[in-house]
C-alpha cells in the first residue's frame, strides 16, 4: 500500500473548507439482546449467547426489549431530540457473514429520536453546536476473525471465523447533520463531540461507554469544499475509529489527504475507508456500489412503537445533570485550577473525587491522592484507578493524615494495605503498627541518644548553625522507623540542644 | 403496462444472491410486472387521506421485559453450520474488502 501524499494542514485549510459528519454507535448495556432473551455479555465463550432469533434460524421471532427502547429514548432526550410519536423497525438487507439473518434490523424512515443537538466546548473556549439529525435503534453484528494469510487482515485471509455473541446486541446510532464552519478546529470537534456523546451515555447509565471495548464506535465523514465554492465535495466515510485520539487523527489525516488529491487535479471517490491505528493512515475500502442498495422495508415481524407522551415525560425526569454543566459546577465547588481539573477529568476520576469529597475529604486532598499515588499504583497494575480503593476508604485515610496520626509516607503504606485487602485504613494502621509516634517521651529519649552520639553536631547547633540539626533529625526518624512527624522532631531537637526557636521555619 | 424491466430483475436477483437463467428472468419480469400493475390499481382507489400501511393490525408497543432466558448450547447453535472451527462458525474468506 503506497503511502499517499499529504498536504500541510494549514495549507489545506487555506485552500479548502472541511465539512464533517459523524455516525456514533452506542452499544446499550441492557441485560439481554435487542430482540431476544440471550444475555448481552461476552467472555463466556464463543457462540454461548445465541438462539434461533439472533441466528436468523427458521422459527425465530423477534420481540422488542422494553429497556432498550427506554434507554434509546433517554439518550435521545439527553441530546435534545424529539421523540417520535410513531416509530418502526426496518430491514436493511445485505449479505455478510457477521449478520446471520442476512439483514440488519434497523430503522429507516421512522427513527425513534430526531432533531437534537449537542453543544461542545473546545479547549480554546469556542462553543460549537452539533446538530443531530436522528438517533435510531438497530442490532449489532457478530464478530469476525480472519484466519490465515500473512497479516490477519481480510486481504489474503483463507477463511473467517464467526462468533455471534454480539449479534443482536442493541445499538443506538446517532447521526449528525453536516457540520460546516469547523475550520481549523475540525479534528478537535470530532474528538470533543464523540467524547461528549460517550460522557452522556455514561452519565445516563445506558452504556458501559468504553471505547476500547467497542461500546462506542465512530464513523467519520469528511469532505472538502474549495474556498469560494458553494458546491460540496465528495465525502469519504472512515469506519470504526475507536478512540478519541483516533477520531482527531483520522479527521486531520483525511483533510490532508483529500487536499493533496484535489490540489493535484484528482478526484475523491465516494467510499468507505479504514483507519489504521498503528500507522495513523486511512486506506480505501469498498467504493459505493450496487451492494449498497439495501432495499429497506418495514420489519413485518415487529409491530410499530408509539411511545406515549406520558412515558416520554416520565423518562425526561430521570435525566441526570448534563455532564458539561456538572463539570462546570464541580470545578467551581472544588476550586480547582483548569489544569488540576483537566487532570482529574482526563484520568476519568471525576466520580471518584466527587465521592471522596462527599465522604468528608477536602477536594484538594482527594485530587492529590487519586491523580497521584493511586493513579501511579493503578498504572503499574494495569487497572483503572477507581477500581483500586473505595472513595470512603480514601476519605478515612485522608482524615488520619489530617489528624496527624499518619504522615504522607505512612499513609502510602496504609493505602497499600487497604488495596491489599487488609481492611479499613484504621485497621491497617493498627495491624501494621503504622501510627506516628506522637509520644514526646519516646522522641526525646531518641533525640538525647542521637545528640550524645554526635557531640560535634550538638556544638554546631548551640553555635547557631541550625541546619546541622538535620543529621540528628535523620537519626531520630530512622530510630522511629519513619513513624514520627519530622517537624515535631526538629522542634524537640532544638529544644533539647537548648536553642529552641520561636516560630520554627522549615 | 408495468415499468419492470429484465435489467431490474437481474439486478434484484444479484442482490438477493439468486442465480436466474435468462428464461427465468423473462418469466419473472412478466410476473412481477403483473403484480406491480395490480398494486397500481389499488393505489388508484386509495386517496390521499388513506395513509400508507406497513402493518395490517392496529397494534403498537409490544415489548418484552429485559430478562435473560437460556440460550442454545454451543453444540445446538453450531449443529446447522456448514463448517465450524472449535466453537465458531467457519465461513469462506471475504475478498472484496480490505
Ligand atoms: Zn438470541
Amino acid at each position: 500500500m503506497a503511502k499517499p501524499e499529504l498536504m500541510d494542514y494549514d495549507k489545506a485549510l487555506e485552500l479548502f473548507e472541511p465539512v464533517l459528519g459523524f455516525e456514533v454507535h452506542v452499544e446499550l448495556n441492557t441485560k439481554t439482546k435487542m430482540f431476544c432473551g440471550c444475555a448481552n455479555e461476552f467472555g463466556s465463550g464463543a457462540n454461548t449467547n445465541t438462539c434461533p432469533t439472533c441466528l436468523g434460524l427458521p422459527g425465530g421471532l423477534p420481540q422488542v426489549n422494553h429497556k432498550a427502547i427506554e434507554s434509546s429514548i433517554r439518550l435521545g432526550l439527553a441530546l435534545g431530540c424529539e421523540i417520535a410519536e410513531h416509530s418502526r423497525f426496518a430491514r436493511k438487507n445485505y449479505f455478510y457473514p457477521d449478520t446471520a439473518k442476512n439483514f440488519q434490523t434497523s430503522q429507516y424512515d421512522d427513527p425513534i429520536c430526531h432533531d437534537g443537538s449537542l453543544t461542545i466546548e473546545l479547549e480554546s473556549g469556542r462553543l460549537v453546536t452539533v446538530e443531530i439529525e436522528r438517533a435510531h435503534m438497530e442490532d449489532d453484528a457478530g464478530k469476525l476473525t480472519h484466519m490465515g494469510g500473512s497479516t490477519g487482515r481480510i486481504q489474503g485471509a483463507d477463511y473467517s471465523l464467526v462468533d455471534y455473541n454480539r449479534g443482536g446486541v442493541p445499538l443506538v446510532e446517532i447521526v449528525t447533520q453536516m457540520i460546516e464552519g469547523a475550520e481549523h478546529d475540525a479534528p478537535e470537534i470530532g474528538r470533543t463531540y464523540v467524547a461528549g456523546i460517550r460522557e452522556i451515555a455514561k452519565a445516563l447509565g445506558v452504556s458501559n461507554a468504553r471505547m476500547e471495548e467497542g461500546n462506542v464506535r465512530c464513523d467519520a465523514n469528511v469532505s472538502l469544499r474549495p474556498r469560494g465554492s458553494k458546491v460540496l465535495g465528495t465525502r469519504t466515510e472512515t469506519k470504526n475509529v475507536n478512540s478519541l485520539r483516533s477520531v482527531e487523527r483520522a479527521v486531520r489525516y483525511e483533510i490532508q489527504r483529500q487536499a493533496a488529491v484535489l490540489h493535484a487535479g484528482g478526484t475523491i471517490t465516494q467510499e468507505t475507508r479504514h483507519w489504521h491505528e498503528d500507522t495513523g493512515i486511512t486506506s480505501a475500502g469498498r467504493p459505493k456500489s450496487d451492494a449498497d442498495d439495501y432495499r429497506y422495508f418495514p420489519e413485518p415481524d415487529l409491530v410499530p412503537m408509539a411511545p406515549s407522551r406520558e412515558w416520554v415525560e416520565e423518562l425526561r425526569l430521570t435525566l441526570p445533570e448534563p455532564p458539561a454543566a456538572r463539570r462546570k459546577r464541580l470545578q467551581a465547588d472544588w476550586g480547582f485550577a483548569n489544569l488540576e481539573f483537566q487532570d482529574v477529568v482526563n484520568s476519568d476520576l471525576m466520580d471518584a473525587v466527587e465521592a471522596t469529597v462527599a465522604a468528608g475529604a477536602s477536594a484538594q486532598s482527594a485530587r492529590k491522592w487519586w491523580t497521584g499515588e493511586i493513579a501511579r499504583l493503578a498504572n503499574a497494575a494495569g487497572v483503572a484507578a477507581d477500581s483500586l480503593v473505595q472513595p470512603a476508604q480514601l476519605a478515612a485515610l485522608i482524615a488520619l493524615v489530617e489528624a496527624g496520626t499518619l504522615t504522607d509516607r505512612l499513609a502510602r503504606q496504609v493505602l497499600e494495605g487497604v488495596i491489599a485487602g487488609e481492611g479499613t485504613p484504621a485497621e491497617v494502621v493498627a495491624s501494621r503498627g503504622l501510627a506516628v509516634v506522637s509520644d514526646d517521651g519516646a522522641l526525646i529519649a531518641a533525640i538525647d541518644e542521637a545528640l550524645s552520639k554526635q557531640p560535634d553536631v550538638l556544638a554546631k547547633i548551640r553555635d547557631g548553625k541550625l541546619q546541622a540539626a538535620g543529621a540528628v533529625i535523620g537519626a531520630v526518624m530512622k530510630a522511629m522507623r519513619g513513624q514520627a512527624d519530622a517537624a515535631r522532631v526538629r522542634e524537640l531537637v532544638l529544644e533539647r540542644a537548648g536553642t529552641a526557636e520561636s516560630g520554627s521555619v522549615e | 403496462m408495468s415499468a419492470i424491466t429484465a435489467e431490474q430483475v437481474a439486478h434484484l436477483a444479484n442482490l438477493a444472491r439468486i442465480d436466474l437463467s435468462p428464461e427465468e428472468i423473462t418469466n419473472l419480469t412478466l410476473d412481477l410486472g403483473q403484480i406491480v400493475d395490480s398494486v397500481a390499481k389499488v393505489q388508484e382507489v386509495a386517496t390521499s387521506d388513506v395513509p400508507a400501511t406497513s402493518h395490517p393490525m392496529p397494534l403498537t408497543n409490544v415489548f418484552r421485559e429485559d430478562v435473560v432466558v437460556p440460550s442454545l448450547s454451543v453444540e445446538q447453535a453450531l449443529s446447522g453450520a456448514p463448517a465450524r472451527a472449535g466453537d465458531k462458525f467457519r465461513v469462506p474468506a471475504i475478498l472484496d474488502e480490505e
